[in-house]
């Protein structure tokens, strides 16, 4: 497998963010009441992730090590208020519907963990790829989520009905539900990612 | 590299230079379209609740003040050949689950309600957001006619939800919003009245009226020709709890 590959895989499966390192636990648990609020999350962070990813990379060689968080923050939130202009001017409903969850991507654990784990120790490629990798599977994660627990509360994916709404579990559409929700799916993952372990 | 007073100056006042002109450029390139953004879907809204009309409600919308309230809505006139044939009132409700609701109700000139569109709203996902599509079933819909609001008339509906002895089906598990969008509609109401008075002289069969916190009393009264008691504001204090 090449280094790029495995860069690229890494953030998908071996180091997923939301369900091996968990971080940036806010979003996962906030926006995942139905699944195409969790892509759309998923997706908003990607973009932002990939290009402070990018740019931190870039600068890292010019940021005295004791400044360097504010301003890797700085950079992270520049892209977020860009993103948030650009939702807000294009796609009014969607920035609507995930509201105060698109501003807290500047305080995501995930983008200035990538930033200061890998972005500012590697060249611009790879760091592209991390954030994308990253990226990939932080949106599958929330897929996931936000379809299971649409499907179970509801009884739709993605707005489709699957069976009638008047038999789903009230439990998933609320928070505690995205929790037990969230444990299912780790434990899951941990089985694949791990067969012998358990 | 290695940290000195000067080059931590100089680098952060680059990057933050830097990010200011970035925000400053998306700002202004944005700024035009989320205006116009939120102008179409004021003017859609309008639109959609509205009986049709030829003139502008957007541009000749005025301010009204509902009796016993500071705050005042925006209702806009929809005309047909000079004439009034109804309005949109922009209203809202600080008794729902979650923060603010502010909605758009359509009335014609009777004050029987022709529409309505949810504008903005923080109520739970997949329970109280459901407002939208619950209050305006399609027809034949199962139990469409206990929980439409549409084409009903203040003087003939109570506007309240079945709990506490209205005519409205509150929405399964999300109570405290349906109570919420009543009271927002009750407003709504209130402020057409008043309008339409002033606009033609003339006094609409009807307004919701109540859901003024003192005034609010418990028992419903039977629909009477000309009041009818809203009584959410007490309840929905007194209880915050969803489902």
């Amino acid at each position: 497998m090449s280094r790029n590959l495995r860069i690229l895989l890494n953030g998908i499966i071996a180091e997923n963010p939301t369900f091996v390192l968990t971080l940036g636990m806010c979003p996962t648990l906030g926006t995942t009441g139905s699944a195409l609020t969790g892509m759309s999350m998923g997706l908003a962070t990607t973009g932002v992730l990939i290009c402070s990813n990018v740019v931190i990379s870039l600068i890292k060689n010019f940021v005295p090590s004791k400044v360097r968080i504010p301003a890797y923050i700085v950079v992270i939130a520049t892209f977020v208020t860009v993103l948030q202009f650009l939702m807000a001017a294009y796609v009014p409903a969607l920035n609507a519907l995930l509201g105060i969850f698109i501003p807290l991507i500047v305080v995501n654990c995930i983008v200035l963990g990538r930033a200061e784990a890998f972005a500012s120790r590697n060249g611009v490629f790879p760091s592209l790829l991390d954030g994308l990798g990253m990226g990939i599977g932080f949106t599958l994660a929330l897929t996931l989520l936000g379809a299971m627990r649409e499907f179970l509360g509801s009884g739709k994916i993605f707005g489709l009905e699957i069976y009638p709404e008047s038999y789903g579990s009230l439990l998933f559409v609320l928070a505690p539900g995205a929790f037990i929700a969230l444990g299912l799916l780790i434990a899951l993952f941990t089985k694949i990612r791990t067969p012998k372990a358990c | 590299m290695k940290s000195s007073i000067v080059n931590m100056v100089l680098s952060l006042g680059i990057i933050t230079i830097a990010a200011a002109a970035i925000l400053g450029g998306v700002y202004s390139a944005t700024k035009g379209p989320i205006e116009e953004a939120a102008l179409a879907k004021q003017v859609d809204a309008v639109s959609a609740v509205t009986p049709a009309f030829d003139n502008d409600p957007v541009a000749e919308q005025t301010l009204i003040t509902p009796e016993g309230e500071e705050r005042a809505l925006k209702v806009f006139p929809a005309r047909k050949d000079g004439k009034l044939v109804g309005t949109a009132v922009e209203s809202y409700s600080m008794n729902g689950f979650s923060g603010e609701i502010t909605l758009i109700y359509g009335f014609d000139t009777e004050g029987t309600l022709t529409g309505f569109e949810v504008m903005a709203h923080q109520e739970t996902p997949g329970l109280g957001e459901k407002m939208g599509v619950w209050f305006k079933p399609a027809e034949g819909e199962p139990g469409a006619e206990g929980r439409t609001v549409i084409g009903r008339n203040p003087a003939t509906t109570n506007f309240t939800v079945s709990k506490d002895g209205g005519d409205i089906d509150a929405i399964t598990a999300a109570t405290i919003t349906s109570r919420a969008f009543l009271d927002a509609l009750a407003r709504a109401s209130r402020a057409n009245q008043t309008y339409v008075e002033n606009e033609t002289g003339a006094v609409p069969a009807a307004a919701v009226t109540g859901a003024t916190p003192k005034a609010a009393q418990p028992a419903p009264t039977p629909a009477s020709e000309d009041s009818v008691v809203v009584s959410e504001t007490e309840t929905n204090t007194l209880v915050k709890a969803e489902p």
